[in-house]
C-alpha cells in the first residue's frame, strides 16, 4: 500500500463555509436500544478542540463522556449502540457520513485514542514491537525491518528505558506505567491531529499518574496537538486542562475556561461536585454531599435531569429543560438559575 | 491520648514464589510486608496510604487474621491474636470487621441484603437469638441509611454507594470495635464517596469506633483520619499526625507522594513545586538495599544502600521517619 495522506485537505466544509475548527462534535445523540428499553446515552452534545489545546470532558460513571469519545472513533458498538442525529466534523467533514474506507484513514493519523486500561487494550499474543510496527506496515507501506525501527523509536520518545531491547516484550511484561507510554506511543505513530484520552491515568498510582500526564502535555505542546481528556478526577483536570466541558445525564451542564469553572462554577452540579471533593491542603469538616444518585438512563428526569439532586431545584426545573446558555460570552450553563449564579460574588 | 486498643509488631508476611509442575521448589519471596508496627487507639482512625504492592491490602489481611503471618504479633486488647486457641480467636474476631473495596463482588450475589448482613449472626449465634435476626438487619440498614424494607431484594438492584452501605452494615452487625477500611471509597464516583464518608464518620461518633483506613487517594485520607502511615515496599516509611505528615513531612517518599496529587485548583499549578519520581516502585521480591527508596530517592547517598533507616523520631524530624536525612518540608502548601 503507498502512502496515503488525508490531512492535505483545505480546512474548508463540505459546502465551502470555512469549518471553524480541528474537530466539531454537533448536538450529538446517541441512544443504546436494549431490552429493557432505549437508554438515551448522549442527549445533544456539542463541543470542539482546536490544535494545540486541551479539552477536559468531565463527568462521573454514566455521564456519556466515553460514549462521545467511542462515536468520535467509530467504535461504537451497534447494536446495542445506535447516533440518531447530529454531526461529527473534523476539519469540516462529517465523520458520521463518510465512507467506511475514508473514515478509517482518519482514524489514527487524524484522530488518535488512548484508552484507560493498557493490559485490555494491546494484544496479549502479540509482541509490542509487532503490533506498533504493524501499522506502519499496513498505514505506510513500510517493511517489517523499517517498522520495528520506527517503533523502537517511539518507545524511545514515551520515554521507555532500553527501547530497542523491549519492542520483544509481550504487554504483560510491562508495568501498568510502562504499558500505558506503550498506549501513547502506539496512538502517536501516525501523527495523529487530535489525540483523545480517555481516563489515561485512572489504573495508576499517584507517582506515576503526575510521570504520564507530564508526558501527554508534552507531546501535545511538541506536536500542537489537539487533545481530548475524559476524566472524572477534578484534581487531573485543573492541572492540564484549558478549557472544561462538565457533562451529566449525556448533556453538557456547563462549559467554561478552566480558571473560569473552578473559580466560579455556574451550574449547581459543578458547585456541588467541587464542594464534595476531600482537599489535600484543607482538612475539612463534613463534606457536602450530592444526595441521591446519577439518573438511570432508560428513565431521564423530566426537565432539568439534575432536578432531583439539586440544592437549588424550584417548580420550573421539573417542568422545563434548561438550555445552554451563554454567561458573559465566554462560558456557558445549562441551569434555569446559571444567570443568578454568574451573578454572584 | 486513649488507650492503645489494637498493637501490631514486626508483622512480616513474605509469601513464596515457586517454580516446578510437579516438585514445586520455592525460589524467592515476596516480602509483602516486612516489619511492620502500628498502635490503633480507641476511637481513633489511623490511615494507611502507599501505592499499589506496598502491602497495605496483605497488612489489612493480616490484621483481619485472613493471612497468616510469617512472624510478628497483633495483639487486641494486650492479647496476641495469632496464638489464641480457635474459640477464643473466633470469639476476639467479633471485634474487628472488615469493610472491603470493589462493592461488586465482596457481596454475594445470590443471597439477599437480608441473608448478607445478618450473616454474622450465623456464625456468633449468640450475639443476636433466631427470632430477631430479622429485626436487628433491618435496625442495621436504617443505620446506614438504607431503607429497611429493601431486606429482600439483591445486590444487583442497588447503585455502587448504596452496596458499599451493605457491606459497612455487614461489618456493624458483630458491633464491633475496630473495623478495618480496605479503600472503601476507591471504587465509587465522587459525588458517591462523599456521602459514605460521612457516614462512616457518623458511625464512628455514635459507636466510638476504631479505623484502620487504608487507601492510596491522599485526600480521602486527610479528610478522615487522625494519624497517618505511609508505606512503601512492605515498610512504614513515615508516621504521625495527619499534620505530621501533610504540613510537616519528612520522608522524601512522602513528599513526592503529597506532591504529585492534583490539586482541584488551577490557580496552584504555578505555585505547587512538584517532585517528580523517576520509575516505577520495586519487585518486593527483590528489594533495594539498605532505604526501599533510595533507587528513586534524590536524597540518596553511600549510607542508603548499607543501612536500612530506622522508623524513629530525628532530631530533623519530630515523628517517626525511616529516613537518614528526614528534613522537613510542606509541599502540599508550597508557595
Amino acid at each position: 500500500m503507498s502512502d496515503i495522506k488525508v490531512k492535505t485537505a483545505p480546512v474548508l466544509g463540505v459546502d465551502g463555509r470555512s469549518a471553524g475548527h480541528l474537530l466539531e462534535i454537533d448536538n450529538l445523540h446517541v441512544e443504546f436500544r436494549t431490552r429493557d428499553g432505549i437508554a438515551k446515552v448522549i442527549n445533544g452534545v456539542s463541543y470542539h478542540v482546536d490544535a494545540g489545546e486541551t479539552l477536559a470532558v468531565l463527568g462521573e460513571s454514566g455521564s456519556g463522556k466515553s460514549v462521545t469519545a467511542q462515536t468520535i472513533m467509530g467504535i461504537l458498538d451497534t447494536p446495542p449502540g445506535f447516533v440518531t442525529d447530529g454531526a461529527i466534523r473534523f476539519r469540516g467533514k462529517d465523520l458520521l457520513t463518510m465512507g467506511k474506507d475514508e473514515r478509517r484513514l482518519v482514524r489514527g493519523e487524524g484522530i488518535a485514542m488512548v484508552f484507560q486500561d493498557a493490559l485490555s487494550a494491546l494484544n496479549p499474543v502479540f509482541t509490542v514491537g509487532f503490533q506498533i510496527a504493524e501499522l506502519f506496515r499496513k498505514r505506510r507501506g513500510m517493511s517489517r525491518a523499517d517498522g520495528y525501527k520506527r517503533a523502537a523509536e517511539l518507545l524511545d520518545l514515551v520515554k521507555i528505558p532500553a527501547a530497542s531491547a523491549r519492542l520483544r516484550d509481550f504487554p504483560h511484561q510491562f508495568s501498568g506505567g510502562m504499558r500505558q507510554r506503550v498506549m501513547i506511543a502506539m496512538a502517536l505513530a501516525l501523527d495523529p491531529e487530535v489525540l483523545i484520552a480517555d481516563e489515561p491515568t485512572t489504573a495508576l498510582d499517584v507517582t506515576v499518574q503526575a510521570q504520564i500526564m507530564d508526558l501527554l502535555a508534552e507531546i501535545r505542546r511538541d506536536r500542537n496537538m489537539g487533545m481530548i481528556l475524559i476524566t472524572h478526577d477534578l484534581g487531573v483536570v485543573a492541572d492540564v486542562a484549558d478549557r472544561i466541558a462538565v457533562m451529566y445525564a449525556g448533556r453538557i451542564v456547563e462549559q467554561a475556561d478552566v480558571h473560569a469553572l473552578y473559580g466560579k462554577p455556574c451550574h449547581p452540579y459543578t458547585l456541588a461536585l467541587l464542594d464534595s471533593l476531600p482537599r489535600l491542603d484543607l482538612k475539612g469538616q463534613e463534606l457536602n454531599t450530592i444526595k441521591g444518585l446519577p439518573p438511570n438512563l432508560l428513565r431521564i428526569p423530566s426537565g432539568c435531569a439534575f432536578h432531583p439532586r439539586c440544592r437549588m431545584a424550584r417548580d420550573i426545573c421539573s417542568a422545563e429543560r434548561p438550555a445552554l446558555v451563554e454567561l458573559g460570552g465566554v462560558r456557558s450553563s445549562a441551569c434555569h438559575f446559571a444567570e443568578e449564579l454568574y451573578g454572584r460574588e | 491520648m486513649s488507650e492503645v486498643i489494637l498493637e501490631v509488631r514486626d508483622l512480616v508476611k513474605h509469601f513464596p514464589i515457586r517454580q516446578g509442575i510437579l516438585f514445586k521448589r520455592t525460589i524467592g519471596q515476596i516480602k509483602a510486608v516486612d516489619g511492620v508496627s502500628l498502635d490503633l487507639h480507641k476511637g481513633e482512625t489511623l490511615g494507611i496510604v502507599g501505592e499499589s504492592g506496598c502491602g497495605k491490602s496483605t497488612l489489612a489481611k493480616l490484621l483481619m487474621n485472613l493471612e497468616k503471618p510469617t512472624s510478628g504479633e497483633v495483639r487486641y486488647q494486650g492479647r496476641d491474636v495469632l496464638r489464641l486457641n480457635p474459640a477464643d480467636q473466633r470469639r476476639l474476631r467479633r471485634n474487628i470487621q472488615l469493610v472491603m473495596q470493589d462493592p461488586y463482588t465482596s457481596l454475594n450475589p445470590r443471597m439477599t441484603v437480608g441473608d448478607i448482613v445478618g450473616e454474622p449472626y450465623e456464625i456468633h449465634p449468640d450475639v443476636a437469638p433466631k427470632g430477631e435476626r430479622r429485626r436487628k438487619v433491618q435496625e442495621l440498614l436504617d443505620v446506614v441509611g438504607l431503607n429497611p424494607e429493601h431486606i429482600n431484594r439483591y445486590p444487583h438492584q442497588f447503585s455502587g454507594g448504596q452496596r458499599q452501605r451493605i457491606g459497612i452494615a455487614r461489618a456493624l452487625a458483630l458491633k464491633p470495635e475496630v473495623i478495618v477500611c480496605d479503600e472503601p471509597v476507591s471504587a465509587l464516583d465522587v459525588s458517591i464517596q462523599a456521602q459514605v464518608m460521612n457516614l462512616l464518620d457518623q458511625l464512628q461518633n455514635e459507636f466510638n469506633l476504631s479505623y484502620i483506613f487504608i487507601a492510596h487517594d491522599l485526600s480521602v485520607v486527610r479528610h478522615i483520619a487522625d494519624r497517618v502511615g505511609v508505606m512503601y515496599l512492605g515498610k512504614m516509611v513515615e508516621v504521625g499526625t495527619d499534620d505530621d505528615i501533610y504540613i510537616r513531612p519528612t520522608h522524601p517518599y512522602t513528599q513526592a507522594l503529597l506532591s504529585a496529587v492534583p490539586v482541584p485548583d488551577p490557580t496552584a499549578r504555578q505555585r505547587k513545586a512538584v517532585i517528580r519520581l523517576e520509575g516505577d516502585v520495586p519487585s518486593p521480591a527483590n528489594p533495594p538495599s539498605g532505604c526501599r527508596f533510595r533507587t528513586r530517592c534524590w536524597k540518596a547517598q553511600e549510607i542508603c544502600a548499607t543501612e536500612p533507616p530506622l522508623l524513629q523520631i530525628r532530631p530533623t524530624s519530630g515523628h517517626p521517619s525511616a529516613c537518614h536525612f528526614a528534613q522537613e518540608k510542606d509541599v502540599v502548601h508550597a508557595g
